[in-house]
């Protein structure tokens, strides 16, 4: 069981190419980062995966325990299991963190089968808790007047509560201070499971010395041009992604 | 019993016989308002009243800037003024068409409500609970009677503030429901007297509960506080096609008054009404009001602040789809200084609904320390849905202050997106992105109305994209 990705080409609607012919594969219970500079197609490959209504898709598959993705609805595909830590978590104003959860976690269960309330909220809490939240937070508005740490956070938090089987982490890592990024990564973590994969999409190594990934990617101009161990990630590290240059 | 049932003209949404024990047929005449005032059983003085009221309304024109267009497609001449069916009961639950009962399950009314609801009569239970609830108000010194009790048996209460917040030649509907009213509360609570319960229509059923003419009265004594509530969020179907109440509000020198509607009438229904409060020293009256319902709704709360100090607030939910004009607002008037005032308006706009919101801030001359704060905001649900603003303000006095602020929005397609990607339908992440736009109104209901309003919301959302 894993993600399939095989080339993929996908553009902005109406506009610019951006990936060419991504392929990919992760399978369950593996970490895999995928790195590259600005621009490569990182964001947009996580938004396509997702079924994003700003990106389309020209030609290629993906494949989730074997379901053809792009088959699927954006909300179907979530509850098929995969999940989307955004690089900028939205607004939700008016409908409080609880709400939202609530609402999320009951649209999984069978049709007629509602949701235990009290057992939701001790399971809110005490993850809350572990992400160094404060409880006040579930009745406040989803990410309204959130700072950004708070936000990225946040959406840690939904990732904990919704326990998909694929999770697609987008710089996570942005706006949030030594500790934060401490706790976050230590959530990952915990979360680490056979039956269960992560794609983190950082510019840092910071973030995966944390969350030591399994495998590496690079994504450049909209393909993967390198795969490899950890050690890619302390070559970028120290210089950089000129070598994707002189290998053009 | 006489048979003659007939079918009502409701665009096919439904339609039973129903036996009405008067009914004082089409159009309004001088011979309909004598059918009126012998049904009830009126003093004299109402009688030359209403006839004084009729030649106003036959004399008066339609409004004109201050309505939509819509307005002048209704023909007076085709509108039933009295319909009554005395206390016999004419309709049992299981006359109530299928799909009706659905929606009231759909919307989880309970049981007895729903019963109320599809107009079936004999609710001995609610006439029980009205009648205990009556034996504690009087206590109390609180009246709490219909209209045609209320100028019978208090006219010493009642008859000197009748009429006097929205005179009869107010406008032609004003002049109207003074000629044809029947049906609505008057209420009158004594100095200091503080109600720890609302005041629900609901308790109050008899005959003319559903009076389309509904006539509403609410004295509050100095000191008094009270919160009355009509209406429910469930589809309200009646045979009458025109609605156009009166609602006059006295609150005295620091008295508070709460008025909550909710309003879901059928779509064949004009729903005008005109609501207005007075305010005295010290004293507050807010309108909350929520209309969901009806083709037309033409409604603009209004608040004279006459004494000094004096607050008034109107907040209001409206929703409109294809086929509906909500055409709302608020009126604040500041005849006194140090006033304030308080507006905080939301529509939502689905299909090729449109919602109006319709204002006026008045600060009469010389009036100083005045404060109004006017909030209207917009929701688009598609693109083909409309809004309008049309806010007029006037301030004569000096050193006040007056803010007025406007948005209109669209569904963000980044929220939905946000909210689908975590497993939400698009019409529950749109249900929920509406409900998020007017929550903080909907706090402003009471509980069980809010439960309800967010309910409605879902199945809405629902039925316009799921």
């Amino acid at each position: 069981m894993s993600l399939i990705i095989k080339d993929l080409y996908a553009r902005v609607k109406d506009g610019a190419q951006i990936l060419n012919g991504v392929s990919l594969e992760i399978p369950k219970g593996q970490v895999h980062a995928v790195m590259g500079p600005n621009g490569s197609g990182k964001s947009t490959l996580s938004k396509v995966l997702c079924g994003h209504p700003d990106y389309e898709v020209i030609s290629g598959t993906a494949e989730l325990d074997g379901q053809d993705l792009f088959s699927m609805s954006v909300d179907e595909r979530s509850r098929a299991g995969l999940f989307l830590a955004f690089q900028y978590p939205v607004e939700v104003p008016g409908v409080s963190n609880a709400n939202f959860m609530r609402a999320a976690l009951q649209a999984r269960l069978p049709k007629g089968e509602e949701l235990d309330a009290v057992s939701f909220y001790k399971t809110m809490r005490s993850t809350m808790s572990k992400l160094g939240m404060d409880t006040k937070f579930t009745a406040r508005a989803v990410n309204e007047g959130f700072s950004g740490g708070e936000k990225k956070r946040n959406d840690v938090l939904q990732m904990m509560m919704l326990e998909p089987t694929y999770a697609i982490l987008d710089e996570t890592d942005s706006g949030l201070d030594v500790d934060a990024l401490r706790i976050v990564s230590d959530g990952v973590n915990a979360m680490r499971a056979p039956f269960r994969s992560f794609m983190i999409i950082t510019h840092y190594k910071r973030l995966l010395d944390y969350i030591r990934p399994d495998v590496v990617h690079v994504l450049y101009k909209g393909k993967i041009v390198r795969t490899a161990g950890y050690e890619l990630v302390e070559q970028i590290e120290q210089n950089g992604f000129d070598f994707l240059k002189t290998e053009e | 019993m006489d048979e003659s049932p007939f079918q009502i003209d409701t665009r096919g949404e439904f339609a039973f016989p129903e036996n009405h024990r008067f009914d004082a047929g089409y159009g309004l005449t001088e011979a309909t308002i004598d059918y009126i005032c012998d049904a009830k059983g009126e003093p004299d003085w109402v009688r030359a009243f209403r006839k004084d009221a009729l030649r106003r309304f036959r004399e008066m024109p339609m409004p004109t800037h201050w309505a939509p267009q819509g307005i002048n497609d209704l023909d007076f001449d085709k509108i039933r003024y009295y319909l009554a069916h005395g206390t016999a009961p004419y309709k049992s639950w299981e006359d109530v068409p299928d799909d009706v009962k659905r929606t009231f399950e759909r919307l989880g009314v309970p049981e007895q409500e729903r019963a109320f609801l599809a107009g079936v009569d004999a609710q001995y239970d609610s006439e029980t609970a009205y009648n205990n609830m009556r034996e504690e108000l009087s206590k109390q010194g609180v009246i709490f009677v219909n209209s045609t009790e209320g100028l019978r048996d208090y006219e010493h209460i009642f008859r000197p503030w009748f009429g006097k917040v929205i005179p009869v030649n107010d406008n032609k509907f004003s002049a109207l429901n003074h000629a044809a009213f029947s049906g609505g509360s008057f209420i009158y609570v004594p100095k200091g007297v503080k109600l720890s319960q609302p005041l629900q229509a609901y308790f109050r059923i008899n005959s003319e509960s559903m009076g389309q003419f509904e006539r509403t009265l609410i004295i509050a004594d100095e000191g008094a506080e009270l919160m009355y509530m009509e209406g429910c969020t469930a589809p309200k179907y009646d045979s009458a096609t025109l609605h156009s109440g009166v609602v006059e509000l006295v609150a005295l020198k620091g008295a508070k008054i709460q008025y909550v509607t909710v309003q879901n009438w059928a779509t064949n229904v004009y729903n005008l009404v005109i609501q207005r409060g007075l305010a005295m020293e010290d004293a507050e009256i807010r309108w909350i009001d929520c209309n969901i319902g009806s083709g037309l709704t033409m409604k603009y709360p209004a608040v004279v602040l006459q004494g000094r100090r004096a607050r008034g607030e109107v907040v209001s939910i409206s929703l409109a789809h294809s086929g509906q004009l909500q055409d709302t607002g608020a009126r604040m008037i500041h005849a006194a200084p140090d006033t304030t005032s308080n507006i905080v308006a939301k529509s939502i706009s689905i299909g090729e609904g449109r919602a109006s919101y319709r204002g006026e801030v008045n600060v009469l001359k010389g009036m100083k320390g005045c404060k109004n704060n006017t909030e209207c905001d917009a929701l688009l649900i598609n693109p083909s849905s409309r809004t309008d603003t049309y806010p007029a303000i006037s301030v004569n006095g000096n050193a006040s202050a007056v803010q007025h602020e406007a948005s209109v929005s669209q569904v963000d397609e980044e929220m939905l997106f946000y909210m689908q990607q975590r497993g939400l339908t698009r019409a529950q992440a749109m249900s929920l992105a509406v409900n998020g736009f007017i929550n903080d109104l909907v706090k402003e209901f009471p509980m069980e109305y809010s439960v309800e309003l967010r309910r409605l919301i879902d199945l809405e959302m629902e039925d316009s994209i799921g």
